[in-house]
């Protein structure tokens, strides 16, 4: 089993999970009940998903020239995926779209009451 | 490698289809806009996908480029969407 045989080997193991992964992050987005619970799936195996299709690619490549890229690539989905995911559950978290039912922690709630005056003026 | 391809295809245009579902349905804007982070994602799985099993580095630079076109897209959504008290047009 020569060296490029067993890297096409890993970068095709990896492209498999990481697009299984990504059938994964739309599951969970199709059934999950409401925004909050659905920026889960959206976030985690996503970026886990396409992490691993960027290593298979790097061993699939094998130039290290492009590993660069390909680092900068993941680390850009590492860094905007969280910011993402936590602006647009506080937009949704104050616009009220929230599951009351399937909370079980709320301590948002009452921050936003004691905010809510200053709003007012 | 083209059985990979087969598979990685299949696999990402079923989680294209649910994704579109979600965006059809979404009840709220904001459901919209996380459906459509995950849609650049698997458009960047697919690019990448592409590049692996052709082996070119030609699309590499596009998958920079839409890593940071599906965030700013969903940021400006949340940012401006209704409700999130920090809109100074709706103060007034």
């Amino acid at each position: 089993m020569s060296w490029t045989a067993l890297a096409d080997g890993i970068a095709a193991a990896c492209l498999v999970t990481g697009a299984l992964l990504a059938l994964v992050a739309a599951i969970g987005v199709l059934r999950f009940p409401d925004v909050l619970t659905r920026m889960h799936s959206a976030t985690k195996p996503q970026v886990l998903g396409l992490l691993l299709i960027l290593v298979g690619l790097g061993f699939r490549l094998r130039d290290p020239g492009t590993i660069g890229l390909l680092a900068m690539v993941a680390l850009f989905q590492l860094v905007t995926s969280p910011i993402a995911s936590h602006m647009v559950g506080r937009a949704s978290f104050r616009a009220g779209q929230v599951r009351r039912d399937l909370l079980v922690v709320d301590e948002l709630t009452d921050l936003l009451a004691d905010e809510r005056p200053r709003e007012g003026d | 490698m083209s059985v990979v391809l087969v598979v990685c295809v299949v696999v990402l245009g079923v989680a294209a289809l649910l994704l579109v579902a979600r965006i059809s349905l979404g009840p709220t804007m904001l459901d919209r806009v996380v459906a459509l982070d995950v849609l650049v994602a698997v458009v960047i799985c697919g690019l990448a996908l592409e590049a692996a099993v052709h082996r070119h580095t030609t699309t590499l630079p596009i998958l920079v480029v839409l890593s940071l076109l599906g965030f700013v897209g969903s940021v400006s959504v949340a940012r401006f969407s209704p409700g999130s008290d920090d809109v100074e047009a709706e103060g007034s």
